[in-house]
């Protein structure tokens, strides 16, 4: 496997650089695939940060996961105590000698008990190495750490003439080497080994800040490669090393159209009726006591409740008294629990530094794989560093939980006093929703109201809502407008007294004007029927006087006929014709 | 500094001349360095230890894996076996004196 390096780039500029894949989690992705094939790579740091154990790590799961043997070469620590230590981390490396996937070399020399006596040069040393290596078909080299070596040879000359030797030796090998070196002051190493070493140097290290301490890693030059240039933070775990590059170099996550649901009915129903998108990332800021756990465990349930995997980062409160304060009002999230569907972390925010945090956070994510991540809250983690660093920290962790399509809800405790918008200005970018908790003050009381401050991509209401909390979860209740602005709590009631009443008068009004009028219509009825009274009675004394007339008419003709008759007889016909025609007129 | 009763303070911190001297040169193949190294050694245990020494000539490439006993960097490089303590001494040996302090056959100034 010999790989010039030096004669395939130029020619095909298209062929990426062979690489050889470290495993050691999220190195990898910094470096595009991992540590130049077949080349030297550099490892240096300060006492304490990790390079014997980033090169042991680099060896161990070589050969574990990649098939590739290697050669561990320490020249500060004994066989014994390497295995012992990297045994603390879970790497068998006893058994890999055992199997003859890794060879280890001790190698020592005492100053004192060597004698120079003319020219030399670091045959043995290559020897040595040579058939470590062809003995079990080494794919993988590490040196650790080379530069003992300048303590112990006198004759410095020689040595750096060798070293660069062994480096051009160690290419023609075709083998992937780690060398790791010591922090110098002003250099790279202390022994300037980066002359030599030109391909690849990650720089390891160990900061304190603020009494809190963090390891570094950065790729300060990859050779023929993209590489992150950032120094990313990193951990060592029970599993090894795992860095935290995770800032993604581009935006460009899948975005998810669902919706779910926020376990408030009425919030979903301010949200375009079906709450947030999956994936997004939810910012819910408020003072203190103004619900803010209440409103993420409700989610966390209703998330549960769907069957989704919910991880909760409480950094005020441990898991017990958070379901117990849940219990009160009505949220049971210890079956949740218990089902394994839900599941907190729960760490005082200055056990470590921000970093530190971050890196169990990913790694606990990455173990739990959740849906739903809920981080409560954001604000005691982002005060343990500067306002950038704790910006840089919540991108990082948006970037990686939207990568996984992950729905991520951070709580943000607000000072009181502060104008909310501008001391959440610089996290507020970063999030796709925004829901505004607040406490109005007034009347003797204190009530909560939230309100949707923005929500990238959907309909949301604009309505300041009161919210009330009781023993069966939280209640959104309608929403009063007065004079001033909205109304809450006991100016909310008076006001729906006052409506009622108004709604009672008017109704009042109604029912007089009912009354009055139907008292017109009965005047109205009297009158006329007053007036036909009337009508009936002339009428009345018409038909009486008409009658009158009628009598008085045939009294007269009778009369006349019987005067008639007294008279004379003939005049009888007469008077009978006259009286059948009137008769008929009638 | 031929013969012996030249240094009468060496010899009497040297433990009864009666006892072998063992010494072990370790080269890598026959490159000019080692034929000069085994040429110089040759020469200094006749002058100085002569008839109580005896040279072996270990070489690597033949036998890599005995380069890990002694703890063998440089080539080439000298191990006195026995008498004890063992000491090494690095180089082609051209320097006599260091070589001679090396061995302890004389203390180091």
């Amino acid at each position: 496997m010999k790989i010039k390096p030096n004669g395939s780039k130029p020619g095909s500029p298209k062929t990426l650089l062979p690489k050889c894949p470290t495993g050691i989690q999220g190195l990898d992705e910094i470096t595009g695939g991992g540590l130049p094939r077949g080349r030297p790579t550099l490892v240096c740091g300060g006492a304490g940060c990790g390079k014997t154990l980033l090169a042991a790590e680099f060896l161990v799961r070589g050969a574990v996961q990649f098939g590739e043997p290697g050669v561990l070469m320490a020249f500060e620590e004994t066989e014994k105590e390497l295995k012992a230590n990297v045994a603390s981390l879970g790497f068998d490396l006893e058994g890999l000698v055992r199997r003859k996937k890794i060879v280890i070399d001790y190698v020592h020399i005492e100053r004192s008990e060597v004698q120079e006596s003319g020219e030399y040069d670091l045959e043995g040393l290559f020897v040595r190495l040579g058939h470590a290596i062809d003995s079990i078909g080494a794919k993988r080299v590490v040196l650790d750490t080379l530069e003992v070596l300048f303590a112990s040879l006198p004759n410095e000359a020689i040595l750096r003439n060798e070293l660069r030797r062994l480096f051009r030796w160690l290419k023609d090998k075709g083998v992937t080497a780690v060398i790791t070196a010591e922090r110098g002051r002003e250099s790279l190493t202390r022994h300037g080994l980066e002359e030599y070493v030109s391909d690849c140097v990650i720089l390891l290290d160990h900061r304190v800040n603020d009494q809190i301490a963090t390891r570094h890693l950065r790729v300060v030059k990859y050779r023929g490669a993209l590489h992150g240039t950032n120094e990313f933070p990193f951990l060592i775990g029970d599993d090894g090393i795992s860095v935290l590059p995770i800032t993604s170099l581009a935006l460009n996550h899948q975005v998810s159209t669902e919706r779910i649901a926020t376990g408030i009915p009425r919030l979903d129903a301010m949200l375009g009726g079906k709450g947030f998108f999956r994936g997004s990332s939810i910012l819910l800021t408020g003072t203190a006591g103004t619900g803010k756990t209440i409103i993420s465990s409700n989610f966390a349930q209703a998330a549960s409740r769907r069957g989704e995997r919910v991880l909760f980062f409480s950094f005020e409160e441990s898991p017990n008294q958070i379901i117990r304060n849940m219990h009160s009002i009505g949220l049971r999230l210890e079956p949740l629990v218990k089902k394994g569907l839900l599941r907190f972390h729960s760490q005082r925010p200055s056990l470590c530094g921000l970093e530190m945090h971050l890196a169990t956070m990913f790694k606990d994510i990455a173990a739990f794989k959740p849906h739903v991540v809920i981080v409560d809250p954001i604000t005691s983690l982002m005060d343990l560093g500067t306002a950038s660093e704790g910006k840089g920290m919540v991108t990082r962790l948006i970037d990686y939980l939207k990568a996984g399509q992950v729905t991520t809800l951070f709580t943000s405790l607000t000072q009181a006093g502060h104008a909310l918008q501008q001391s959440e200005a610089g996290m507020s970018s970063l999030m796709d929703a925004w829901i505004l908790l607040q406490d109005f003050e007034g009347n003797g009381e204190r009530n909560r109201v939230l309100y949707v401050l923005k929500a990238r991509g959907m309909k949301h209401s604009n309505q300041i809502r009161e919210f009330l909390i009781s023993d069966h979860g939280i209640d959104v209740v309608d929403a009063y407008i007065g004079a001033s602005g909205v109304l809450t709590g006991s100016a909310r009631a008076a006001q729906g007294a006052l409506e009622k009443a108004a709604m009672l008068a008017s109704q009042q009004e109604a029912a007089q004007l009912k009354r009055e009028v139907e008292r017109k219509r009965e005047a109205i009825e009297r009158q006329i029927n007053s007036l036909r009274a009337d009508y009936e009675t002339e009428a009345e004394e018409l038909r009486r006087i008409a009658e009158q007339v009628g009598t008085s008419t045939r009294m007269l003709t009778t009369e006349r006929t019987a005067s008639g008759i007294l008279r004379q007889a003939d005049a009888k016909v007469a008077i009978n014709t006259r009286s059948r025609s009137r008769n008929g007129n009638q | 500094m031929k013969n012996k009763p030249v240094k009468p303070r060496a010899a009497a911190r040297l433990r009864p001349p009666a006892k072998l001297w063992q010494l072990r040169l370790y080269v890598v193949d026959q490159t000019p360095k080692s034929v000069t190294a085994l040429a110089n050694l040759k020469k200094f245990c006749e002058t100085h230890l002569k008839g109580i020494y005896r040279i072996t000539v270990i070489d690597l490439l033949k036998r890599p894996q005995l380069a890990k006993g002694d703890q063998i960097l440089a080539i080439p490089t000298v191990v006195r076996q026995l008498p004890k303590p063992v000491r090494t001494i690095i180089g082609n040996l051209s320097d006599v004196e260091h070589l001679l302090v090396g061995l302890d056959l004389r203390p180091a100034v």
